[in-house]
């Protein structure tokens, strides 16, 4: 019976051990670029683990060697667009398909499903020549055009939709109001936890999406932050404290909303499975 | 009388069908731009596979195939399938056997500072895919910290060139991608495991269950349909990875990191741009995705 206890106690302590390495893992390349844009590349080559005295001069460099107002700017406004467009364009479609259902109705979004099945490289050459002919190149609308409209973001507003009570439905008719003022004025506000879940996630994929806006994006007036960051070690020379100011710039936004709005950012990344 | 019974169920009819065009309307741009912007561009890639020349002057090519035979010769292009499958088969069973036991682990209602863990575990989620690349790089770099730390403890004798080695470069980026991506698949298990009835765990301890056993009769075969969508889910982005091929490594040393859409990019978008031969390798990167998707199916549903 002892050697059981004794035996239990150690599982637990190894289990511990584990969780505790696997934490400090997970945490420390975020935790260290942050220190490190406070340390001079010597400091950050040599493994110092505490914050030293470079972070405004770091700063300073990373300003004077890139636009980086501009790269916040695009950033920010494509990204807060594409937010706000995919979460209108998808979620009235996620409604549609679920509150209207019929049989007509479900296999189109069931078509619309194996969309998720092709990759976006696999149309990236065509979506190049289509946009460069419309003129949609450098622009935030070619930008956030590809990802307004996602079989992810419809299949979350569906699923939720589920949820919204006939009843509501049926008195709101009954009051008057027409099909799209009920979507408006009833199931908007009443959803109001999935639009957040759906806003963190866009808006984190958004910011950080790189491989389209390198394609679309392609003066030094349309760079955005990831596009930015990339360019800190073009030169021969690299000033490593330079490229973590960057890269924490370019991390914060994200890494704040991943902490203020956790419980959001993991209902959507699991919710739309459910 | 006929009109009496008639014109009720009439204008029910008709107000049905203003609903149902309601929702119609609601669906209709979000379809379309699917259709516009995803299944149109899919079929015209497959036509611009057939076609060779400047991107501004493309013409059939002749025999028709010729991007697709061309493909087979290509070193490059064969590197490129080599390395995206070596991450493939390596990073995606240990990331996803890793998410599940940290799942299992952080679903134990007596464990301490679940929250915390949790929250540590699932963070690099909230890194871009090129400032974790950056991270990596800096870390790995030849006079860089993961070197200094391991020659200061003795671990090696000599430093390492992580990332001018075709080996430990590509290890490095399958340690990027674990890092960067384990806690989010953690995150879909623990969410399904909610619906576990936590009473079953408590009954397999009374009847002696010990971890393993719970995890390999309860937990895995529970979780099946749902590791099954993570399975694929990762599949297709590993066979799309771009960002940490073009910033960790640039593909280097000398192609043996590259990836597929990294070399596709390349394609496009050098002084000589070959859009058809662009689009038929981005048309087997479709082609891959769909048969791994369907043999994982086909394997999921059985077992």
């Amino acid at each position: 019976m002892r050697e059981g206890a004794l035996a239990k106690y150690t599982k637990k302590t190894l289990m511990y051990l584990f969780l505790i390495l696997a934490s400090l893992l997970s945490i420390f390349p975020l935790y260290w670029s942050f220190i490190s844009a406070f340390n001079n590349t010597q400091q950050i080559l040599g493994g110092r683990m505490i914050p030293s005295v470079y972070l405004v001069q770091n700063i300073q460099n990373l300003f004077e060697q890139q636009d980086v107002f501009t790269a916040l700017k695009n950033s920010f406004a494509t990204s807060i667009l594409q937010t706000v467009v995919a979460l209108a364009v998808s979620s009235i479609a996620g409604y549609g398909f679920e509150i209207y259902h019929d049989k007509a109705k479900d296999s189109v979004m069931s078509i619309l499903m194996l969309a998720m099945m092709v990759p976006f490289v696999a149309v990236l050459v065509p979506l190049f020549q289509m946009f460069t002919q419309a003129g949609l190149i450098n622009s935030w609308i070619g930008f956030i055009l590809p990802s307004i409209s996602t079989p992810f973001l419809i299949m979350y507003f569906r699923n939720s939709a589920r949820s919204f009570p006939r009843d509501t439905l049926e008195a709101a008719r009954i009051d008057g109001l027409n099909e799209f003022q009920i979507f408006v004025r009833m199931f908007v506000p009443m959803m109001r936890p999935t639009y957040a879940a759906a806003a963190t996630i866009t808006f984190m994929n958004a910011w950080n999406a790189y491989l389209w806006p390198k394609v679309i994006m392609q003066t030094n007036d349309s760079i955005t932050m990831p596009m930015m960051v990339a360019n800190l070690m073009g030169g021969y020379v690299i000033d490593y404290g330079v490229v973590m100011a960057g890269v924490t710039i370019c991390s914060l936004p994200t890494v704040i909303i991943f902490f203020v709005l956790q419980k959001s950012f993991t209902n959507a990344v699991a919710g739309a499975v459910k | 009388m006929t009109n009496a019974v008639s014109s009720p169920k009439k204008r029910r009819l008709s107000m049905h069908q203003k609903q149902s065009l309601a929702g119609w309307a609601f669906l209709a741009p979000a379809t379309l731009l699917i259709f516009v912007l995803s299944f149109y561009p899919m079929f015209s890639a497959l036509l611009t596979s057939f076609k060779r020349g400047r991107p501004t002057a493309l013409e059939w090519s002749d025999p028709l195939i010729r991007n697709y035979q061309f493909m087979l010769r290509d070193k490059v292009f064969l590197q490129s399938v080599t390395n995206t499958l070596t991450y493939l088969i390596i990073q995606v069973p240990i990331m996803l056997a890793l998410a599940v036991i940290f799942a299992s682990l952080l679903n134990n209602r007596n464990l301490k500072l679940r929250g915390l863990f949790r929250t540590c575990i699932f963070l690099p989620c909230a890194t871009g895919l090129v400032a974790y690349s950056m991270i990596f790089r800096t870390l790995f770099t030849y006079d860089g910290m993961i070197n200094n730390v391991l020659l200061r403890f003795g671990i090696i004798s000599e430093a390492i060139n992580w990332l001018n080695d075709p080996v430990y470069a590509k290890a490095v980026i399958i340690i990027g991608l674990i890092w960067r991506w384990t806690g989010y698949n953690m995150v879909f298990y623990l969410s399904a495991m909610q619906s576990i009835e936590y009473s079953i765990y408590e009954a397999a301890r009374i009847d002696g269950a010990n971890g393993l056993q719970q995890l390999t009769r309860i937990t895995i075969p529970l979780l099946r349909p749902i590791i099954l969508v993570t399975a694929i889910m990762s599949t297709n982005g590993t066979l799309q990875l771009f960002d940490e091929s073009v910033n960790l490594t640039r593909g280097g040393p000398g192609n043996m990191t590259i990836t597929m859409s990294h070399y596709i990019y390349n394609t496009m978008f050098t002084k000589n741009p070959n859009f058809g031969y662009a689009a038929a390798m981005s048309f087997v990167i479709l082609v891959m995705v769909a048969v791994l998707a369907a043999i994982q199916m086909k394997v999921g549903d059985k077992r």
